[in-house]
């Protein structure tokens, strides 16, 4: 088991430089500059003089290679540099104050997801074909097919224009500080019930037509058939002898199916105006804030490099089968 | 082919997805003809003007026509779509067969740059690319097709490995066929028909993925009407003219809801042991 986790974690080393080197080329062999943008568009003698000590400043008068390096090498340190935004506050600092907010929100939709399709998806398969997997099926298709920020949209129309139930942007009301703790847990409740339920719509419908087709791989195995027959209750057969084995490759399912739903926090983020990554994210690629579009992306990556890691030694340590093969494969 | 044929009718669903799809298509290129309006035309006398008779899905901002900016926004999606998918094909074949075909050294390269693309969340990519492009139809296309070919490269890749033993391959290597042909000729024929499906789901996922891009602004630039970017400008209105928001993502769930339709029904009908289940996707993963 150990040698097997250490294994899986020395592959992860190239993919993590993979990461820092796509995140570098994809922002410098583009064409436009940073430098422009800070500059506005007036190009006089002395601007000129300015641009290029900004250049210097920043290090983009050097070669790739070098900046690369410096680049990485600070990365290394966990110094991802200053923002170019007019208020130049540290990368890392920038991220730091937003990735709890996107981690809070990326959790609770997986809990919320796995909760409620995990039920779903055993109850369809185990009545296929019946009007519960009839309507369920019909709303995977839609779950698919919906935009997320259409939903969003309407969600903000209904609750939010229409009948005024929720608030439709921010983490908290303006009258904030003025409420008592309780209050204060029920405001934050309230902003995050929109975001949370777009976000988790499309998962939703993704996990449970999984969750379906795992239990309905697994009733068809022959050990149902002995625990049917040695005269178990159905109650029985499904809970404890299907339902365990069906749970297996969802745990994988769940940590592929993580860059989309990190990714889809910049559709929510920027609707509902929730500081975190995504909407950091979207500013600072309207601002061609090169430092922060870059150490978002490495953050990013790594956080999704890490989760698909430890859905991989979870499910290695839940299905003994794994174990055997990655053993035999070392042989 | 006939066979084929018989199997797709006999699915409703996909039949009837289809047809939309057709339907779309021509509504798309007869754009110009049946738009009752000019889609850029500004009319300060209709701003936010509901649904009515000369505009039957109301009008925005700037008093345009909202159902003619539809019309012309679906050549966008479609265009997009296709396009897009396209680019990711060719590279996902290229790569999937000289990865599945030579096996070794090719293979393991081309592998672990699927891996590292797919540990990008795509969205924070597409940003990142963007950001320093002048968004325009051209290079959107451009983006979501070369973030988008990981799966069609895994896909060939894995047809290639269980068709390049096969014997009617080690027969045309033993007379001395090129690589070039074998893969073009021989094994890649065999391997088009999950490609075609991933082509068919792959089309409304670009569309998804653009609609998105324009809704943040990220997209193809106003004054070019699309669906997103409808959307987004519904976004500011949301308190007063909520047909700016309504429409267009209607039309967007419609579109992706039929070719997904489509998609699952030419699976179905290609062979049934495609159907997708949780072990391919799995051993996909790995």
């Amino acid at each position: 088991m150990l040698g097997y986790a250490l294994r899986r974690l020395v592959l992860a080393i190239p993919l993590l430089i993979g990461i820092t080197f796509v995140s570098f080329l994809v922002i410098h062999l583009a064409p436009g500059e940073p430098v422009e943008n800070q500059m506005g568009e007036t190009s006089t003698q002395s601007d000129r003089e300015l641009r290029e000590r900004l250049k210097e400043i920043y290090g983009l008068d050097k070669p790739l290679h070098v900046q690369y390096w410096s680049w990485l090498t600070r990365l290394v340190r966990l110094d991802f540099g200053r923002s170019f935004s007019p208020d130049a506050r540290p990368v890392l600092q920038k991220i730091g104050e937003r990735l709890p907010v996107t981690l809070l929100l990326n959790i609770v939709e997986m809990m919320v997801i796995v909760v409620l399709a995990i039920p779903i998806g055993v109850l369809s398969a185990t009545r296929q074909y019946s009007r519960f997997d009839k309507v369920t099926t019909i709303f995977v298709f839609v779950g698919f097919a919906t935009p997320d920020f259409w939903l969003a949209l309407m969600l903000m129309i209904l609750f939010g224009v229409q009948l005024g139930w929720l608030p439709i942007s921010g983490l908290r009301s303006p009258t904030w500080e003025y409420l008592s703790f309780w209050q204060q847990q029920w405001d934050f409740v309230a902003h995050l019930a929109l975001p949370i339920l777009v976000a988790t719509f499309g998962g939703l419908a993704g996990f449970s037509r999984y969750m379906r087709q795992s239990m309905l791989e697994v009733i068809r195995q022959d050990y149902i058939q002995s625990a049917r027959a040695k005269g178990l209750p159905e109650r029985m057969v499904i809970a404890k002898h299907a339902l365990r084995n069906a749970l297996l490759p969802i745990v994988t399912v769940l940590g592929l199916s993580l860059p989309g739903l990190i990714g889809g926090s910049v559709i929510v983020e920027s609707i509902f105006a929730i500081p975190g990554m995504g909407q950091l994210m979207v500013q600072a690629v309207f601002e061609r804030d090169y430092p922060v579009i870059m150490g978002n992306l490495v953050i990013v990556a790594s956080l999704t490099l890490v989760a698909n890691l430890i859905a991989d030694l979870t499910y290695s340590l839940v299905d003994p089968r794994i174990r055997v093969a990655a053993r035999r494969g070392r042989r | 082919m006939k066979a084929f044929w018989r199997a797709f009718r006999r699915n409703r669903l996909a039949l009837i997805g289809g047809v939309i799809v057709v339907c779309l298509a021509v509504l798309a290129l007869l754009a110009p003809v049946l738009s009752p309006w000019d889609p850029n035309r500004p009319d300060v006398k209709k701003i936010l003007d509901g649904p009515s008779k000369p505009h039957p899905l109301g009008t925005d901002q700037l008093g345009r026509d909202v159902l003619s900016r539809m019309l012309y926004g679906s050549r966008v999606s479609l265009a997009v779509g296709f396009v897009s998918v396209g680019i990711a094909t060719l590279i996902g074949i290229v790569l999937g067969s000289l990865a599945g075909y030579h096996g070794g050294t090719i293979d393991a390269m081309v592998m672990r740059l699927v891996d590292l693309m797919l540990v990008f969340p795509r969205f924070f990519l597409l940003l990142a690319v963007l950001a320093f492009l002048r968004p325009s139809i051209w290079t959107i296309m451009a983006v979501i097709g070369l973030t988008g070919w990981m799966s069609v490269a895994r896909l060939v890749r894995a047809e290639f490995l269980s068709l390049k033993e096969r014997e009617f391959v080690l027969w045309s290597q033993s007379i001395g066929a090129s690589v070039f042909r074998i893969i073009w000729r021989h094994i890649l024929p065999n391997a088009m028909g999950p490609v075609l499906v991933a082509m068919t789901l792959g089309i409304p996922a670009a569309i998804l993925t653009e609609s998105g891009l324009s809704f943040l602004g990220l997209g193809v630039q106003p004054p070019h009407a699309t669906w997103g970017n409808i959307l987004n400008e519904g976004k500011d209105a949301i308190e007063i003219g909520w047909w700016l928001s309504v429409y267009p993502g209607l039309a967007i769930l419609v579109t992706v809801l039929s070719y997904n339709l489509v998609g699952e029904g030419i699976r179905d009908a290609l062979d049934p042991r495609l159907r997708q289940s949780v072990g391919r996707i799995v051993s996909r993963a790995r």
